[in-house]
């Protein structure tokens, strides 16, 4: 139940997510799939085994990007309607021609295997020894490249990334060509003159088996091997409050490259917390309130622009020439701020240090207790809770990070600690430093929407100096892309009798 | 680095003054009542006397009172530039002192630079333009 309901989720999501070209810039959306259970929502079942990954291969997308000519309101409407037929479609499409791609190029050799034994039979020579060992050759082949097949290609889909992944597009055009061009030549030399040498058609069959696998050996390089190594230094700076970090990516596309960022956010970053902001944006208010621009010269004057232009300027210059103590609060409310985070924490410490001892773990040899004495790790959970509760609720409350934890997740997480022998600073540490996004709830990864803003379109290469924005509900990401150096190395020998020392000379002589 | 190694000096300009000492005989020897210090053996980062920590000339490091260095009003800090006009600016230590103890010269005449050197020249430029 819960697997069907997690893919009608995410069809849904990808009914509302948009792809547009705005005037400027270029905005897509990116969806990661989601696990949030919904209810009654049980329309796609069928999605979960084939292959996302050829979703993105078909070049028959076109129909979103023709909205973007019209007016963005007056299409908003009817695009969220075609939007989602229009993905649907897509993914339908694109699977469909995956699996008449993978069809057409598995049963093509078998088909020129089987071909001339159906049209010229008696013509046809018999198979000798060396001609059947092709056919044990053609099978393992055959075998190891569906192997190879599935494992690169049928993998779930970890993301919903906007265009077409362009490497993969590639691929199905060269093994369709490829393939298309063997098939004619097999009906134009063999099946039209009807040859009777079978061997050399099963060694036919056997070339084209090797080379699809030699294809496939260079969708490996291509998809996969390419982007290790490590190409470009990117910086990830979060836009609330400057959290930044910086990753090594290889050569990628600027949307894979943006998946890859994201992956990483949810592993690295701590935890958005719009609470701790709302102390600057107060400040910055009250910089504002505090002054009033009158215009004396009288109304109709000036343009609009320039009045308003100069009314900015005037503030700006009366804010700089007023003597704000504002620094002064800010610095003794830190401190103080800083006191009191530090008093209920050790309150804290000690409680749950103290919670942690009434418990034990019960030894095997220990005489048996009456049943009711002994408790599975959820109940001594709940028995030891209480007296570090409100310890624990009023640090969180300081440190404004309530809403990050439920009441029944820190029983949940004391049960864990618990089981696992962990000690009280252990179980601490998820609550006296903020984690990373995945360590929280389902319901605080933000809907898991990401927008990729550039002014690249998104299918180019990372280059030296590319600028992206990752918008997310209440932030964003700010993405800059630096080109590791060309590293010249030279090596000097050093011949380990050389290190001879002497002692530093200061003679003094008397003459 | 050995002496042959020793990359070449600079052209080099001071203010000299020349100092004639007579050399006095002790028993055996002829001593001259002062020691040396630098060389281009030597590490001139230890040099206290020198203005610049690179300068690898020999100074004068002390005077034994009453000796005949003093008498010939040579001071500590000296840096000598000529010893009866072998160059003492770029050598080692051992070859400065056998320039200033061979024992078949009773004199030596010393070119010798100090700070207060050039600074009496400044300032007798300045007072007076004619000089």
């Amino acid at each position: 139940y819960d697997i069907s309901a997690d893919k009608g989720e995410r069809s849904r999501d990808r009914h509302k997510s948009r792809s547009k070209d705005s005037r400027s810039e270029k905005s897509v959306t990116i969806n990661t799939p989601p696990a949030e259970p919904l209810l009654g929502d049980s329309s796609v079942r069928g999605e979960q085994v084939q292959d996302d990954n050829w979703g993105e291969t078909t070049t028959a997308v076109t129909g979103t990007s023709e909205h973007s000519l019209s007016q963005e309101d007056i299409v908003r409407i009817t695009k969220d309607l075609e939007d989602s037929v229009g993905l649907d479609c897509r993914r339908y499409v694109t699977r469909t021609i995956a699996v008449i791609l993978g069809l057409l190029v598995f049963l093509t050799p078998l088909a020129f295997l089987v071909l001339p034994h159906i049209l010229w039979p008696e013509k046809l020579q018999s198979c000798g020894t060396a001609c059947e060992g092709l056919y044990i050759s053609v099978a393992f082949k055959l075998l190891i490249l569906l192997l190879a097949v599935w494992a690169l290609f049928f993998r779930p889909a970890r993301a919903g990334l906007p265009r077409v992944f362009v490497f993969r597009v590639l691929l199905a055009v060269l093994v369709f060509l490829f393939v298309v061009s063997y098939w004619l030549f097999y009906s134009v030399r063999i099946l039209d003159s009807q040859d009777d040498n079978y061997q050399g058609i099963v060694q036919y069959a056997v070339s084209l088996v090797d080379a699809l696998l030699f294809i496939h050996y260079l969708a490996v390089v291509l998809l996969e091997l390419r982007q290790l190594q490590p190409c470009f230094s990117v910086c990830v700076t979060r836009s609330s409050d400057g959290e930044t970090r910086h990753y090594n990516l290889g050569q990628l596309s600027i949307q894979r490259a943006a998946l890859a960022i994201i992956e990483h956010y949810y592993c690295d970053f701590p935890i958005h917390n719009p609470a701790l902001l709302s102390a600057s944006k107060s400040r910055a208010a009250k910089h504002l309130a505090g002054l009033k621009v009158y215009n004396v010269d009288g109304p109709g004057n000036n343009a609009a622009a320039g009045m308003a232009q100069s009314q900015s300027r005037a503030m700006i210059a009366a804010a700089a020439r007023r003597r704000d103590t504002s620094h002064n609060e800010l610095y003794y409310e830190e401190a103080e701020h800083e006191r009191r985070v530090r008093k209920r924490r050790a309150r804290l410490v000690v409680a749950v240090e103290e919670a942690f001892t009434h418990i034990k773990r019960m030894q095997e040899e220990e005489p048996k207790k009456a049943p009711g004495d002994v408790m599975d790790p959820r109940e001594a959970a709940q028995a030891i809770f209480p007296s570090m509760a409100r310890a624990l609720q009023k640090y969180l409350r300081t440190t404004k990070q309530q809403h990050c934890h439920s009441m029944e997740s820190i029983q949940q997480h004391l049960a864990f600690c618990i089981t696992n022998n962990m000690t009280p600073k252990a179980f601490l540490e998820s609550y006296l430093t903020p984690g990373p996004t995945l360590q929280y709830g389902k319901d605080h990864w933000l809907g898991r929407r990401w927008t990729l803003i550039s002014e690249a379109s998104v299918t180019n290469g990372l280059k030296d100096g590319s600028v992206f924005v990752l918008k997310c509900v209440d932030f964003s990401l700010v993405v800059t892309a630096k080109k590791i150096p060309y590293i010249q190395m030279s090596e000097e020998y050093i011949d380990p009798k050389s290190h001879k020392f002497v002692l530093r000379l200061q003679s003094e002589t008397s003459v | 680095l050995p002496a042959q190694d020793q990359p070449a000096g600079k052209p080099v300009t001071a203010v000299v003054q020349k100092i004639e000492i007579q050399k006095l005989r002790q028993g055996d020897n002829l001593i001259l009542g002062f020691s040396i210090g630098g060389g281009i053996d030597q590490d001139p980062g230890q040099n206290p006397f020198s203005e610049d920590k690179s300068d690898k000339g020999i100074y004068v490091t002390r005077i034994t009172p009453g000796g005949p260095a003093e008498v010939a009003d040579l001071r500590v800090g000296d840096k000598i530039m000529q010893v009866n006009g072998w160059d003492m600016t770029v050598v080692t230590h051992d070859q400065a002192r056998k320039k200033l103890t061979k024992k078949k010269e009773e004199v030596v005449r010393l070119l010798i630079t100090r700070k207060s050197l050039e600074e009496a020249v400044k300032h007798s430029k300045g007072c007076h333009p004619r000089q």
